[in-house]
């Protein structure tokens, strides 16, 4: 087990250097130039452009300015954002934990709410209530999230008022309206990721149910909650969990639109904006950090299977 | 009872085949089915408002009429209209016309890509596996929509390059699940038997791998459909697909949410429109699903 992390744990390093050169690569070739962005469109003169090229090191070559960039990444260094002019490795871990907190809480709450009515779906199926679950299940998978997040800031934000509509107050700052402005977006990234969870926790179930060991405790006279509990739900939640790492993966996309609707500062606006506004150090950075947690999500996740179900061994 | 129902169809159709049978006994299975008949109806209307988008709206989809501007539903206008003056139901029915297509092409895109990956790495081993198999780990280290964003803005803003890169995104799925397939088809004794025939590998790969392997393939793509629609309207409700006046679902969304507080039928109308196809797509696709391969039936 222990020489099976470390060779994934390598891998995932090579990967992620590999994803840094390419992404560094790549990210050349989106098409405007910086220069222009930061000088804006009135007072453009070659002398200008050469000016704030030379002095934001972007006339120097390619693969030096890469190597300079791998050299800062050692020490943490992620360089200085091209629009602003603020180190980005700053900006970076101020945001960083804005968007975890939203991937973090939505997931929570899709585990809450959907493996109970995964459950109560399977066990009760093909009659009302499992129709009434699988049919939200359904609707939530199809309704696109800035759907989702437009009418639910429509709804709590705007029409009725009861909730802040966007915007992001520290928790430093003030608690009670942090976590205010939390509800919404977490609301809305957790609608997807619940459908998904309650519909693999239903069909799990519903496997587990139809096994002999399931009708050999009904048949001792197991108490049916007991069976359901005990016995089918602990082996039903291993693909369950599989889908919860898939899901956080797939939370991290999400937060592009939520925290783009609900203007939460996060790594994901970071990259939006960054790529608005050709700053490819800052588009460069947050790609490689999203990339580094994702490789290291999908590392967790099959390590966490492999200690849940002692079937699994890996070599 | 069940059992005499097909005698008077194999009578009927003189030249009827054991194929022809079995797409009969697929329709007559999926028609049992209620999620896949509902689904498939609404994804016919869809399609139907799609074709007959010029003879069921009244209004230009494209051209300004400031006096009309933000009106509220109305007989005239069953959706209203935008700041514009534009009809909101045409505009949402126009809307169709971009998005189905987008999201047959983009899976078109990702399905013919990520199969021939997947038939090389599988059939060939070694070396060839090798490097597509790093090339999926890489694309494999983004969450879909976000390698859409980067591959979107290195290629520009533009609805084309929407469906390239959702197709980009989605090619690891195809490739992983028809590898797979193929790793345990090249082992059968058929495919011995054509090589020994002499027969080159190309023939082996798609006359011989290939149709024993599609059927999975061919249901995520039906399964995909919706997530692609998804995708791409996202994409374009960030500002990186289709550009203004086009009536794209997404952009029309992310046009009308500063009307939300005072015309919110803006915004929601074509956010409907979207949710609404997709459903349908993915209850066509449960139902196609548990019909063609019971062995993924989601009880």
């Amino acid at each position: 087990m222990l020489a099976y992390i470390l060779r994934r744990l390598a891998q995932a390093v090579v990967l992620v250097f590999v994803v840094a050169t390419l992404v560094a690569a790549f990210i050349h070739l989106i098409p405007g130039d910086p220069v222009y962005v930061i000088l804006g469109e009135t007072n453009v003169t070659p002398e200008r452009v050469a000016a704030v090229r030379a002095e934001l090191g972007l006339d120097r070559p390619i693969p030096l300015q890469y190597a300079e960039w791998l050299a800062g990444l050692t020490r943490g260094d992620f360089g200085d954002s091209l629009t602003s002019g603020r180190p980005i490795g700053g900006d970076l871990l101020l945001r960083l934990p804005r968007t975890l907190e939203l991937i973090l809480v939505s997931t929570l709450l899709s585990v809450v709410i959907g493996v109970p009515l995964g459950v109560l779906a399977a066990s009760y199926r093909n009659r009302a209530p499992d129709l009434a679950v699988s049919t939200f299940a359904l609707i939530g998978v199809s309704a696109p999230v800035f759907v989702v997040g437009t009418l639910l800031l429509l709804l709590f934000g705007v029409l009725w008022g009861v909730l802040p509509a966007t915007g992001y107050v520290a928790f430093g700052d003030d608690p009670a309206r942090h976590l205010k402005h939390l509800i919404l977006p977490s609301v809305t990234l957790a609608t997807l990721e619940t459908a998904i969870v309650l519909r693999m926790t239903r069909s799990s179930m519903l496997e587990v149910l139809a096994e002999d060991y399931v009708r050999t405790a009904r048949a001792k006279g197991l108490d049916g909650r007991l069976v359901l509990y005990g016995h089918a739900l602990r082996n039903a939640l291993i693909p369950v969990l599989t889908i919860i790492g898939i899901q956080i993966g797939s939370a991290l996309g999400g937060t592009v639109l939520v925290e783009l609707i609900f203007n939460w500062p996060g790594l994901s606006s970071y990259l939006v904006t960054g790529i608005n506004q050709r700053d490819y150090p800052v588009v460069q950075a947050v790609v490689l950090v999203i990339a580094a947690l994702f490789i290291l999500l999908n590392l967790l996740t099959d390590l966490v299977y492999a200690v849940v179900d002692p079937r699994i061994r890996y070599g | 009872m069940q059992q005499t129902l097909p005698a008077p169809r194999a009578m009927l159709g003189a030249g009827s085949t054991p194929a022809g049978r079995g797409r009969w006994a697929l329709v007559r299975r999926l028609r049992q089915n209620r999620g896949a008949v509902v689904g498939f109806a609404l994804l016919a209307v869809v399609i139907a408002l799609a074709l007959a988008a010029p003879l069921v709206t009244t209004h230009d989809p494209i051209k300004i009429n400031p006096p009309a501007r933000n009106l509220g539903p109305s007989p005239e206008h069953w959706m209203g209209t935008d700041q514009f003056g534009r009809d909101v139901f045409t505009r949402v029915v126009y809307g169709a016309r971009i998005s189905l297509p987008v999201g047959l092409i983009a899976v078109a895109i990702a399905a013919v890509v990520g199969t021939v990956l997947g038939l090389l790495a599988g059939y060939y081993g070694r070396l060839v596996d090798g490097a597509v198999m790093r090339v999926i780990d890489i694309m494999l280290a983004f969450p879909g929509i976000l390698m859409a964003l980067v591959v979107v803005a290195i290629l520009g803003a533009s609805l084309q390059n929407v469906m390239i890169a959702v197709g980009i995104s989605e090619i690891p799925r195809y490739t992983r699940l028809v590898r797979g397939s193929v790793l345990s088809a090249r082992e059968n004794l058929y495919v011995d038997a054509a090589r020994i025939t002499g027969l080159r590998d190309a023939a082996i790969l798609f006359r011989h791998i290939l149709p024993n392997v599609v059927g999975p393939m061919v249901v995520l793509a039906t399964l995909s459909v919706g997530s692609a629609i998804l995708a791409a309207a996202g994409l374009s409700f960030l500002g990186l697909g289709a550009q203004p006046p086009r009536p794209e679902w997404g952009a029309m969304l992310a046009d009308g949410r500063q009307f939300l507080g005072s015309h919110w039928w803006i915004a929601t109308m074509p956010g409907f429109a979207i949710a609404l196809t997709v459903l349908a797509i993915n209850m066509a696709g449960d139902g196609l699903r548990d019909v063609l391969d019971p062995r993924l039936q989601s009880r």
